[in-house]
């Protein structure tokens, strides 16, 4: 089947349909030119981000923001650095889209004899509601010893996190952590923006003023509500008995929280 | 010819018609039709809250009853939209408020509410009947209790997979002791404890109550109660199902013997088997059977499945295994609807025998059968074509093969024939998911034969534009489409653009979207929004050859949005550019 031609909508009509393809892309299940698609006014690249048609790497896209990084990947090797490294690598991770067919010996099930392990887990796959997630997972760790634990049943639990004064909430995979400081250094990273008050449209955005006296006052406290919906103070228990119970987050901040003695707050008190 | 059509004559013919888009089609024959449509139409559809505003739907309609609104984009079901994006349904109360005093149904998906919302509702909307919020969030306890407590005409209250926060258990008590009405409610969304006592006189003093959905938390020894109050139930969703001993089951099951009306039943968490037979009385009487929260092994589930020989619609874990799905190919021969989820989604080789072959077999057994939602680990395109061949009436067809880009397993190769199978043979598929190793070869196929294709998802797949440009050239019908983390760019979205037009919606995430195609697209195409949902840093200084992390296109009659959190922008839109379409 030859592909037609194709009306120019949008106006690009000297785009040349020349068979020279700019995409640095290449199929090897290709049999069609796409070259009725090469519109090189545009000049638009499909080369991988980060690297500039002549093949050098460009400058670096800056760093996610902190919250952003959490969001990309499920797993926890890249939930928590911050950086340059993160946005190339995370972006890369989800752009794994070489269109070479993956060798089918990866593809291959059936061999009986490993244990089921926990997957590296891509956000919003398999698609499946939280609600479903939260409830299987709750499901699998009644039924699976103490010991194997959440990792083994893998699963992820999606938390709400608020924080006092901020717009708007943001959801974390508690399962992506392994203890309260990488825990609590990624919720410092998801909540800077608004402390730093950072392009935030909030309707109570925060003042660097404030920042200080978050960070190194006990003005801010961790807690979290739990299955008999009482809200505790993070960090008593063992962590494996935390994600069990914890249903949602809450940054306390102001009034509410002074007096609270934070003894594992140690956020509050870590630099940005 | 159509002006001497009486105003009244015109009115009392399209009384007749009550799908939106039969009423939309008729709106567009003339300037006369236009006129007395709109001040007829009574019941009022939005698919997505930003092709319009609140404005232009008050403007337009003068006397609605009913409206239904669609807020996020589907992906957000699966954590793809970030908290914050948009969709508040507040502003749309506050002006239907001012102007829809006689409103009776609201219906609302995927949107944010507020408890100020719902107040808003409470005290605003007098005569309001139903209100069903579908996978939405953002409000408490507290909203739902100033509804109970001024919603004196209320008979639907349906909370269907909501995220509510849980202050108290006793917004229930709200509703006045002199209220009868009541005939529909969902609570299974909740996972904190309701006041049960209210619950009760609730449901004693409701004889119209034909639908009740309770929550885990309700415990099975009291739902004899609860069924003895309510024996008129239509469709009943219990708690958890299981108690200690066996005390409980023969006034359960006495009380389920009692409902002889019932025809759906649902919740079923935390099962112990024993107390399965309690419902058998009524499974000759079920249309629809939710399992998919009872973690109970093949056998148990077969069992009960097999007693249900009117059964239309069920939803069930792959516990059921491939011997399940035959006992449901020959039990069920009226089933047109079959879910099936997975138990364990993220481990890689779970052991339970659920396979391709499970879906194989209902695709023969049930001649019904037209829509499938089914999550696998392995899959053939020989299976996929007897399915196709087998069941051509199937109008809804997602597959979910848990590892992406799976290659038919007994060859290896990518399921571009099997899918193109489906296409081909179902001709009248309307809805697709698709999943496995797929070249571009399959959107070829998709592009040639699903022409009654409205909504497509995509993940995965493809290997270059001409994948997307098939989809966009080809599927003359479509109206959504989503895809994410496939090696789609510039090039068949800019050749492809007045195509979006006649769209509701295109959502696209990691994939090979630039910046700058974006701002092009958005600069050209005037009617549609590009919004671009980024949250990385310093966006203003990312190259414009750089792809966006999502884009989010749809189109609209309102331009900008006012109520974009940070991380969205709608590009190619110049302050100039912005104007307002009355």
């Amino acid at each position: 089947m030859s592909v037609p031609l194709e009306h120019d909508y949008i106006g690009l009509s000297d785009a040349s349909r020349s068979s020279d393809s700019s995409s640095n892309i290449t199929s090897v299940t290709e049999t069609q030119p796409n070259s009725v698609l090469n519109f090189k006014a545009t000049e638009l690249s499909l080369g991988l981000p980060g690297f500039s048609k002549n093949g050098g790497p460009t400058i670096m896209l800056g760093a996610k923001r902190g919250f952003a990084d959490v969001n990309l990947d499920g797993s926890g090797k890249w939930a928590l650095k911050g950086g340059s490294e993160a946005q190339l690598g995370g972006f890369e991770k989800s752009q794994t889209l070489t269109p070479d067919v993956k060798p089918a010996e990866d593809k291959k099930k059936g061999s009986g004899s490993a244990p089921p392990s926990a997957k590296a887990q891509v956000v919003g796959w398999p698609p499946i509601r939280s609600f479903r997630k939260n409830t299987m997972a709750a499901n699998s760790s009644k039924n699976a010893d103490v010991t194997e634990g959440n990792l083994a049943s893998g699963g992820c639990l999606f938390v709400k996190v608020s924080m006092d004064g901020a717009p708007y909430l943001r959801k974390i995979d508690l399962k992506i952590y392994h203890n309260y400081t990488e825990l609590s250094k990624a919720l410092e990273k998801m909540f800077s923006c608004f402390t730093l008050g950072n392009g935030v449209k909030g309707r109570e955005g925060l003042s660097e003023s404030n920042l200080k006296d978050l960070l190194h006052g006990s003005e801010c406290v961790l807690t979290y509500e739990d299955k008999d919906g009482d809200w505790m103070l993070v960090g008593d228990v063992p962590w494996e008995m935390f994600i069990d119970s914890c249903k949602r987050l809450r940054i306390m901040k102001g009034s509410e929280a002074i007096g609270l003695a934070p003894r594992s707050m140690e956020k509050c008190k870590n630099k940005i | 010819m159509t002006q001497s059509f009486p105003e009244e004559v015109l009115e009392h013919v399209f009384s007749f018609l009550t799908s939106h888009t039969d009423r939309n089609a008729v709106s567009l024959v003339s300037k006369s039709w236009y006129d007395t449509e709109r001040w007829c139409r009574d019941h009022v559809f939005i698919g997505n809250c930003y092709a319009v505003n609140p404005r232009v739907l008050t403007r337009r309609f003068k006397e609605v009853k009913a409206v239904e609104l669609k807020g996020k984009p589907h992906f957000a079901d699966f954590n793809l939209v970030p908290e914050g994006w948009g969709g508040c349904v507040d502003p749309w109360i506050v002006e239907m408020g001012r102007v829809y005093s006689g409103l009776e149904e609201i219906r609302l998906k995927r949107m944010e509410v507020t408890d100020e919302g719902l107040e808003m509702v409470a005290k605003g909307f007098g005569k309001l009947k139903v209100l069903v919020l579908a996978s939405c969030d953002g409000f408490s306890t507290d909203g739902l209790a100033a509804v109970a407590a001024n919603c004196r005409n209320l008979r639907v209250l349906d909370l269907r997979e909501c995220e509510v926060e849980e202050l108290s258990c006793h917004w229930l008590s709200h509703f006045p002791d002199s209220f009868t009405l009541l005939e529909s409610l969902n609570i299974a969304c909740l996972s904190s404890e309701v006041s049960f006592s209210a619950l009760e006189r609730l449901v004693s003093r409701s004889p119209n109550l034909k639908t009740l959905k309770l929550n885990r938390t309700v415990p099975l020894e009291k739902l004899s109660t609860l069924l003895q109050r309510a024996p008129q139930l239509v469709e009943f969703g219990t708690g958890a199902y299981s108690a200690e001993g066996l005390d409980a089951y023969s006034s359960l099951a006495e009380a389920f013997s009692g409902c002889k009306k019932l025809k759906s039943l649902s919740g079923f968490w935390d099962v112990i088997p024993a107390y399965l037979p309690a419902v058998y009385s009524v499974c000759s009487q079920l249309t629809s059977l939710n399992l998919s929260y009872a973690t109970t092994q093949s056998p148990d589930l077969s069992k009960i499945i097999s007693h249900c020989h009117n059964l239309q619609r069920l939803v069930v874990l792959d516990y059921i295994e491939d011997t399940g799905l035959e006992t449901v190919a020959t039990s069920c021969k009226d089933l047109k609807e079959l879910v099936v989820f997975p138990s364990d989604p993220y481990v890689a080789d779970a052991n339970v025998p659920l396979t391709e072959q499970g879906l194989v077999s209902v695709s023969q057994g049930c001649t019904k059968l037209h829509s499938v939602l089914y999550f696998c680990r392995q899959m053939s395109n020989s299976a996929l074509v007897s399915i196709s061949k087998n069941r051509p009436n199937i109008t809804c067809f997602r597959l979910c093969i848990l590892e992406p880009r799976s290659p038919d397993y007994l060859t290896l190769e990518p399921l571009d024939t099997g899918f193109g199978s489906i296409v081909e043979n179902c001709k009248q598929l309307t809805r697709l998911s698709m999943s496995g190793l797929l070249t571009d070869r399959v959107f070829e196929y998709i592009g040639k034969h699903a022409k009654k294709l409205d909504m497509l998802s995509i993940a995965f797949a493809g290997d270059t534009d001409l994948g997307l440009h098939y989809i966009l050239s080809g599927c003359d019908s479509l109206r959504k489409l989503e895809i994410r983390d496939c090696p789609f760019g510039d090039k068949a979205l800019l050749a492809n653009a007045s195509k979006l037009e006649t769209m509701r919606s295109l959502w696209m995430s990691s994939c090979f979207v630039s910046f700058g195609a974006c701002k092009l697209l958005g600069q050209k195409m005037p009617r549609l929004n590009v919004e671009v949902i980024d949250e990385r840093e310093n966006l203003n200084s990312i190259p414009e050859n750089v792809p966006v992390e999502k884009v989010y296109i749809y189109r609209t009659v309102c331009g900008q949005r006012f109520d974009m959190p940070d991380f969205v922008r709608i590009m190619g839109k110049d302050k100039a550019d912005v104007y307002n379409l009355s």
